[in-house]
């Protein structure tokens, strides 16, 4: 029972770690993008749509088709819905300096009210159980390396795609030139403007792309861990995903251990049910996630160490002529 | 010598405060056209809808009968008394965005005294009990995240909406105790309900958040109170240096927020006597746009929220047309809000555009400088 919970939620890791390494990237520009929900539901709108384009283009008979576009063409048509609202996203914040929290908020209702809407327009019409398989196909020596195999190595490509990217990202915020000015960016716009850095530039990249990365968790959801089946619970894990950004103190590599923490916290309940005396219980499994979220918050604000407090301008526009 | 013709930006954006009225409202009727029209694209895009059908329905859908006019009255009041939840908080620079579980926990309150007491106690001291505690338990909610933020200036955006969760699961978690096996996700009571003036259900919670939009105003406006959290808002040295107390302004204004919060909790739990985790609505999401865009002022504020409920329920209406239901509704939605929020920078903000030949006559004769010198 354990390998299997620790299996599963290795695997399960994936649509939280696309989410919080996005986010975290965004944050450390000063964006506080709260629209990530919708974001991952919009990424995931395009992927459907982009694997729905694709059934067409082959004429609906689903044996034809090939893994190489049935993978790539739904990961760029995410791309491009995600990118797209975030860049939208930075339309408003950036450019029109907006405030961040409406914004975000508003981006939230619109990408879950879009996902949920092609959900009735597309659901019946287009099965995608057999480009799912693309999805889940694992290494064909995983079986042979017993439980070590079995438990990291049996699953589809994403989750190996978010640890890649996570630590990709964390690599290049603590590590380059282009992260450092990033980051000075995110903690004082002002002074990296003075210092010859675009706060716009920065903050448009690293929010879109951000906002791309986090499209993945959607993707993952649907093709991966659900088989192709379009769900409306994604808004859930995208609120959980800032929550992890907290947690992790807006580290993407201590992301990926929180995000396989909260993986398995969710999927426990499902594996303690037989042992609670009641099923109320299971609920308040669920709540752990985000009470140890708050203690983190709290822990870390009551120390007040620089390394571990949220970007200083996050959640701020930042208007030149404004001192 | 490098270029020494710089150009100037294409584009040169300024700060704005003398925006007339008539203009400011002329921009917001046209971020609300061009939504409108946003709309009719994209529903006949992928429904291929009529048009006119749900144009129509979106605005006249909701004065059709004389029931739903009360009913768009009533979750116009809802969200106006949510938005001035949150308001003076804003004011403060408090970003509360945990409304949502703050009225939730109201609910929850009122549910947990029906639960308890239900049926043993007369009626009258049943509804006194159950007002109590949902303020009780709302204000606790928003009083846990203003107390860190006072003393250890813990991020309360963060704070505040991970309590939304919390509440949340809460709620679920007294769901499926209170009910037993087998229960999909309400809990409905017996007793409890609101009394009704006249035999009207809405009017009672009606009078109850005109009474509070009076006392909120005077209390933002007039009282010493109200302007001390102004001042914080501004700026805490300020506030510090005039001898404010800024750790009691943050508390106490939370508790205001949590308590009003409160009240939509026991009112909307009088209205049905029903628990379940969606009870407040998303209306304390919607409360900080309809605040925002009301800049923070109650008066403005009845008409932000009049005009985001009167969307958001003509919304309804028309996704109800289609099999797209309920989802319709927050696309419309969406589309109506990045307009608003995008035409509030263009009151905010003047742009201008760099004329053709134009070259500043200063940089000029600063040029034929440069040149001279080189020379």
């Amino acid at each position: 029972m354990f390998t299997a919970l620790i299996t599963e939620a290795f695997r399960f890791t994936a649509i939280y770690l696309f989410g919080s390494t996005g986010e975290t990237l965004t944050e450390k520009s000063g964006n506080l993008n709260l629209g990530i929900p919708g974001i991952m539901c919009f990424g995931a709108t395009g992927a459907v749509i982009g694997e729905y384009v694709y059934e067409l283009a082959i004429g609906g008979d689903v044996s034809k088709m090939q893994a190489f576009p049935a993978i790539v063409i739904p990961l760029l048509f995410c791309m491009l819905f995600a990118g797209a609202l975030g860049a939208f996203y930075c339309l408003l914040t950036v450019t029109l300096r907006c405030n961040q929290n409406v914004t975000g908020l508003t981006i939230t209702t619109f990408g879950v009210g879009v996902l949920s809407y092609f959900k009735g327009v597309l659901g019946t019409r287009a099965t995608f159980a057999k480009a799912s398989l693309f999805f889940t196909d694992g290494l064909d020596f995983a079986d042979k390396l017993g439980w070590i195999g079995k438990v990291f190595l049996s699953h589809g490509f994403m989750i190996y795609l978010a640890i890649a990217i996570s630590l990709l990202v964390a690599f290049v915020l603590k590590k380059t030139r282009t992260g450092l000015s990033l980051q000075a960016v995110g903690e004082n716009p002002a002074t990296a403007d003075a210092a010859g850095i675009s706060v716009t530039t920065n903050k448009y990249v690293a929010t879109v792309l951000g906002s791309m990365i986090a499209g993945f968790g959607g993707v993952f959801y649907i093709f991966d861990y659900l088989g192709g089946v379009i769900p409306n619970d994604i808004e859930a894990f995208g609120w959980l995903a800032i929550a992890i950004v907290i947690f992790s103190v807006w580290r993407p590599n201590l992301g990926i251990l929180a995000s396989f923490l909260f993986a398995t916290l969710y999927l426990l309940k499902s594996y303690v049910a037989p042992y609670l005396s009641g099923i109320e219980q299971a609920e308040l499994i669920k709540m752990i996630p985000y009470v140890v979220t708050i203690l983190v918050l709290i822990v870390t604000s009551i120390v007040n160490k620089k390394e571990t407090q949220p970007p200083a301008s996050l959640g701020l526009s930042y208007f030149r002529e404004e001192r | 010598m490098a270029d020494t013709t710089k150009k100037n930006p294409l584009v040169r954006i300024s700060k704005r405060s003398d925006i007339k009225g008539w203009k400011a409202m002329g921009i917001r009727a046209i971020a609300f056209v061009i939504a409108l029209l946003i709309v009719g694209v994209v529903s006949t895009a992928t429904v291929g809808g009529d048009i006119i059908k749900i144009y129509t329905t979106l605005f006249i859908g909701n004065l059709m009968t004389q029931r739903t006019v009360w009913a768009l009255l009533e979750s116009i009041a809802f969200l106006l008394l949510v938005s001035l939840a949150v308001t003076p908080a804003f004011k403060m620079r408090f970003w509360n965005i945990g409304a949502e579980g703050q009225t939730l926990m109201g609910v929850l309150g009122a549910a947990m005294i029906v639960n308890y007491l239900g049926g043993k106690i007369p009626e009258p001291a049943l509804l006194l009990l159950m007002f109590a505690t949902s303020i009780i338990f709302a204000a606790v909610w928003a009083v846990v995240p203003a107390l860190f933020k006072a003393y250890f200036n813990t991020n309360e955006t963060l704070f505040t909406l991970m309590m939304n969760y919390v509440a949340i699961q809460l709620v679920k978690f007294f769901i499926q105790a209170w009910s037993g096996k087998g229960n999909t996700g309400s809990k409905d009571f017996n007793y409890g309900y609101l009394p009704k003036i006249g035999g009207n259900e809405y009017l009672l919670g009606i009078l109850i958040v005109v009474v509070i939009t009076v006392l909120v105003t005077i209390y933002l406006k007039r009282s010493k109170h109200g302007y001390e959290l102004s001042v914080v808002g501004e700026s805490e040295n300020t506030a510090r240096y005039i001898g404010i107390n800024v750790k009691a302004v943050i508390i106490r204004t939370m508790i205001l927020s949590g308590v009003l919060c409160g009240v939509l909790g026991f009112i909307l739990f009088g209205k049905s006597a029903n628990l379940y985790e969606t009870a407040a609505g998303g209306r304390g999401f919607t409360a900080i746009l309809v605040s925002w865009l009301a800049k923070f002022n109650p008066i403005y504020m009845v008409g932000t929220s009049s005009l985001v409920a009167f969307l958001q329920s003509g919304a309804k209406r028309a996704g109800d047309l289609y099999s797209a239901g309920k989802f319709f509704t927050d696309l419309t939605v969406g589309i109506f809000f990045f307009c608003i929020i995008a035409s509030e920078f263009f009151i905010n903000y003047t742009v201008k555009f760099r004329k053709k030949t134009q070259k500043i006559i200063s940089e000029v004769a600063i040029e034929e400088k440069v040149e001279e010198v080189n020379e």
